[in-house]
Formats: structure tokens, C-alpha cells, sequence
């Protein structure tokens, strides 16, 4: 890899060992992919995926108490996933004191991260590129984030520029200003490499959707045809957040990091099907096809018939116009149903930024008056202990499926499970 | 009877561990996350959805892969694994590495003492000879050979 003059010197020590060491781990992940160069980021914020204080992860602490005694910090402001815990939330007293021990770091990370840069008080969730989170990357430039679901959702709907960097390796691309240049930075890295078919009755459900197309292409790229039928020619609000839990599936059941959608996302709009990588297979999604994915998925519950304890929404976090539709809908599953508050507790989980302009709305009162709790909580940070994966939770996210005991359910599954069945 | 494959050092070591086969892309944070916070010794794979190594100890193992998927708190955990001691014994890729393998390699490399060799484009015809338990020894160039 060629440095500049600049890179070079912070690679010989100039402002210390620690720096050093940050710019030996960007120089080696480079070069491990080919990268020629390190480039600006050009974003004004940045996004770190490491928001939880697990006590257990002690060596990720150290490292940066020994960044913060270096003095290096982040150049960028930067947002970070969401915090694990919530008294709203039901939990037993077995479960808070788990909750207490695990999460025994929190509020000294949350310390760490606020000298490190973070750029504001709340700046807590997975999608921070909602409007109301305040960290919306433009077109065409570089960012040094992680999460999953937030890189492909910039890299796809925004048209900014991202690779799958790793929680640590996009704070420590923000301390040094730069990045390595390979992968989704280059034009040749977004070009794709599947042409996937949707071939299905109806939109399909966004997170199953989303897990078949991850399953098949892994980390590639895939380029999806059919779906502009039904979400339009415009990236409507309605549009973005089918693309937010698409993406969220691709990325956490494969790990694709990018997604062209023809007629809608800028890349595939502006270049069509010149994007597509020459003889790319073609991967069929068909009403079949989508079953036989939903069927592979294992659940490990101790009792497949338990009625649900709990279900979760907003895996990754609910935008204002979900949480305004889900609000009639399960009003209307309700009403339709002769009950008046859910069967199954419900939490739907958002931004706090989108949060507080939801409570400014009326939907806010009628969806507390139908007993769902609204949360700024990560869904996984309350699944991820012993006590909380024998709890049979179910779920509409793909992704918290993936990495906890929570049963997959389609959203309209969900809905008449909540509403209406109640087990 | 043994075979030699040939691959390209993304962290240089040497070892020798009986091999750990997964068939599917290892998601990382699926596979680490309870083991690493509930102490679990061997560092059992938690991964329900992979059912090559579902529930098999995965520490001090040749881990035989073809990529690692899933969140990108993947590198993190890696890292976190190699600081605390409990890391595979390597980990070898039949493709071209990840970003997330990458950086939790580079991570332990640079600031952890940990030493655990990454080779990777080992081949297709890596992962489709290696079998659990086989043992397999690491060469500081690349050079790794299946015994079994």
C-alpha cells in the first residue's frame, strides 16, 4: 500500500505508539484485500455497532482506555448501535439480576464513548440514518461505520460508500480520518454479482425475503429485480423502511453489504443493468422458494406449542411510519377481534429521535392504549442470556432470529398472533 | 495419508489441532456469543443455525471455514475471544477472508498476544477433503497439511 507522506509518518510513530498501532491494523486490513491506498472519509458522522457494556468483554474496554490515554479520539462525531436494557420491558427478577451482571460495564462505556466522540447524549440505535437519528451519509461518500443493517442500508438506498468494517476497526478508521480503498469503495466492488428474480404472488415479506437472498448470495452483490411493481419507482417512506428490513436480513443471514433494486436505488437507477457483472446466475424467488427457506429455520424452543411471552418489532428499529401503521393495524386487529389490548406482550422498538417525534403525534396514545410498549432498546441485548433464551419470544426480524432463541414469525402472523390468537 | 493445500497468511503462525469442519459461512457473533459471556470452557458453538457445529467445542480447534458472515460486531468478538484465550487454534478459510475474519485477525495480531495463524484461499478442495477431528498442522507460510 502506497501512504502519503502524512499516513506515513503517523505509521512511523509521529504522534505516538498508540496511533501507530491504529494505523498499523487499517494498513494490514487493507492489504489484506488488495487496498493500494487509504482515503478520506468525507461523512460528517460516523457509526460504531459496540453500545453494550458486557462486562464480559473487558479487553474491548482496555483497548480504548489505552486509545483515550493516547489521546485518540474519533475525528468524526459518531452514533452508535442501541443500549441493551429497559425497565418498561417485562423481565422477571431472575432476569434483572442477570441483567445487572452482564451489562455491569454500561455505564463506563457509555463514559468511554462520549470522551471517544459520540455525538450526542441519545445518538443510540441501529438506524441511525433515519431522518429523526441525525446521521443521514450523503450520496457518494465515505464512511468508517459498522452495524450490519446500517452499512447496507447506506451503501443501498443512500449511495454512500461503506465496507463491512468490523466494531473497533470503523472507530479506529474515524481516529485516523481514513480507510483503506478496496471492496464497496471501489465502482468495480459495487457492481453486482446476482441477478435475483421475484417471481412471488404479493411483495413478499421484506425479512424473509431479505434471509433468502443472504442465504444464496453471501457476500455478494445482488441486483433485484420485480420488487419495483410493488414499492414503486420512488424511495417513499413506505419504500425505505421494506428496503431497512430487507437489507437487515441480507446482511445478518448472508453478509451482503450492498443491494442494487432495479428502478429504485440511485445505483441501479442511474446505471440500469449495466451494473450487472457479465454471465451473473440468477436466483429465482418464487412463493416456493420463500417457503422453503421460512421451512429450513430451526427454533429451539423446549416446547415448540409454548405460547409465546413475549414479541418483539423493530429488529433493526421501527421508522415513524412503521410505527404509525403498525399502530392501525393492531388497533384494527384489536377491534376485529373483539379485544382491547394485545394478547401477547408486545414491544416495538425504535430511534430515540424517532421516539420523541412519534410521542409528539397522536398515534403515541393510541398505541400505548392497546398495551404495546415502545422501546429504544436492542432486542438481542434482552435475548442474550440463558434465562431470557428459554423464554419462547417471537419476532417479525430475520436478524434477531438469527441470533437468539426468538421464533420467526411474517408479519401478519404476528399481527393475528398479538391481536386475535394469543398463543 | 496426508495432504498438502496451499494458502495465503493473513496472520503467520504455527500450529497443529485436530479440524473443526464448517461447510456454511461461520457467523461469528452467533457462534461466540454465549460461550464468551457465560464463561462456557470449551467455547461451545451456539450457532443454532449451523448445524455443522452446533453445540461442538470450538476452542484450541483447526477451524476449517469457507467465510464468516453475519454482524459486523464479528471482528470485535473475534478479538475478544483471542484476548481472553479462548480462540480457535487457527482459522482457515477456503475462500479469499472477510473483512469482519480479517479484522478480528489483525485486531488479535496487533493488540492482543494471542497468537492465532489465519490462512486463507485454501480451496474448494480444501474444505471438501478436511474432516472433523483430521489434524491438521499450520506452516509460518501458508502451507497447511491434513492428516487422516
Amino acid at each position: 500500500m502506497i501512504l502519503t507522506k502524512e499516513q506515513q509518518a503517523l505509521l512511523d510513530g509521529e504522534q505516538g505508539e498508540t496511533m501507530a498501532k491504529v494505523v498499523k491494523t487499517l494498513v494490514m486490513y487493507g492489504e489484506a484485500f488488495g487496498a493500494e491506498r487509504m482515503v478520506p472519509i468525507t461523512s460528517q458522522y460516523g457509526h460504531t455497532v459496540i453500545s453494550f457494556g458486557i462486562g464480559v468483554m473487558k479487553p474491548v474496554y482496555e483497548l480504548y482506555d489505552q486509545l483515550l490515554a493516547a489521546g485518540a479520539v474519533s475525528k468524526q462525531p459518531f452514533s452508535a448501535d442501541p443500549r441493551p436494557l429497559d425497565k418498561n420491558i417485562p423481565s422477571s427478577l431472575l432476569q434483572n439480576i442477570v441483567f445487572k451482571f452482564m451489562y455491569s460495564q454500561q455505564a463506563h462505556y457509555e463514559n468511554q464513548l462520549r470522551q471517544l466522540g459520540l455525538m450526542d447524549k441519545n445518538a443510540y440505535t441501529c438506524a441511525c440514518y433515519l431522518p429523526q437519528a441525525g446521521n443521514v451519509p450523503k450520496r457518494g461518500e465515505i464512511l468508517s461505520w459498522a452495524e450490519s443493517s446500517a452499512v447496507v442500508y447506506a451503501n443501498s438506498v443512500l449511495g454512500a460508500k461503506c465496507n463491512r468494517n468490523s466494531g473497533i476497526i470503523e472507530l479506529m478508521g474515524s481516529i485516523a480520518g481514513f480507510v483503506p480503498e478496496f471492496g464497496l469503495l471501489t465502482d468495480d466492488g459495487r457492481r453486482a454479482d446476482w441477478i435475483v428474480e421475484v417471481r412471488t404472488s404479493k411483495l413478499p415479506d421484506a425479512q424473509l425475503l431479505g434471509s433468502a437472498v443472504g442465504m444464496k448470495v453471501l457476500e455478494k452483490v445482488p441486483y433485484v429485480r420485480g420488487l419495483d411493481q410493488w414499492l414503486g419507482k420512488e424511495l417513499s417512506e413506505d419504500a425505505c423502511a421494506y428496503l431497512k428490513d430487507f437489507g437487515a436480513a441480507c446482511a445478518s443471514n448472508g453478509s451482503v453489504g450492498l443491494y442494487h433494486i432495479e428502478g429504485l436505488t440511485p445505483e441501479a437507477v442511474e446505471a440500469g443493468e449495466s451494473i450487472i457483472r457479465e454471465n451473473a446466475p440468477v436466483y429465482v424467488v418464487d412463493d416456493a422458494e420463500l417457503e422453503r427457506v421460512r421451512q429450513s429455520y430451526p427454533c429451539i424452543w423446549q416446547d415448540l406449542d409454548a405460547t409465546p411471552k413475549l414479541c418483539f418489532m423493530g429488529c433493526p428499529h421501527m421508522t415513524l411510519s412503521q410505527l404509525k401503521d403498525w399502530t392501525v393495524r393492531v388497533e384494527k386487529g384489536l377491534q376485529a377481534a373483539g379485544n382491547k389490548k394485545v394478547l401477547i406482550p408486545t414491544v416495538f422498538t425504535s430511534a430515540p429521535g424517532v421516539v420523541k417525534e412519534f410521542n409528539r403525534t397522536a398515534y403515541a396514545a393510541r398505541l400505548r392504549a392497546t398495551g404495546v410498549i415502545l422501546s429504544t432498546i436492542c432486542p438481542l441485548m434482552y435475548m442474550n442470556n440463558p434465562l431470557s433464551k428459554k423464554m419462547p419470544v417471537i419476532t417479525s426480524s430475520n436478524k434477531l432470529r438469527t441470533y437468539s432463541s426468538a421464533r420467526f414469525y411474517s408479519e401478519e402472523e404476528i399481527l393475528a398472533k398479538i391481536t386475535k390468537e394469543g398463543k | 495419508m496426508s495432504r498438502v493445500f496451499k494458502g495465503r497468511v493473513i496472520t503467520p503462525g504455527e500450529t497443529t489441532a485436530p479440524a473443526l469442519v464448517s461447510h456454511g459461512g461461520l457467523n461469528t457473533l452467533a457462534s461466540y456469543q454465549m460461550a464468551l459471556m457465560f464463561g462456557d470452557k470449551q467455547v461451545k458453538c451456539g450457532d443454532q443455525n449451523n448445524p455443522d457445529l452446533y453445540k461442538k467445542p470450538m476452542l484450541g480447534k483447526a477451524l476449517c471455514l469457507p467465510e464468516t458472515i453475519g454482524s459486523t460486531t464479528g471482528g470485535m468478538v473475534l478479538y475478544t475471544a483471542c484476548a481472553m484465550g479462548k480462540q480457535p487454534a487457527c482459522m482457515l478459510f477456503s475462500k479469499p477472508i472477510d473483512s469482519l475474519a480479517a479484522s478480528g485477525a489483525i485486531l488479535a495480531a496487533n493488540w492482543t498476544n494471542a497468537v492465532m495463524p489465519v490462512v486463507d484461499s485454501l480451496g474448494e478442495e480444501f474444505l471438501d477433503y478436511v474432516k472433523d477431528g483430521m489434524t491438521i498442522s499450520v506452516s509460518l507460510d501458508g502451507t497447511v497439511t491434513v492428516d487422516g
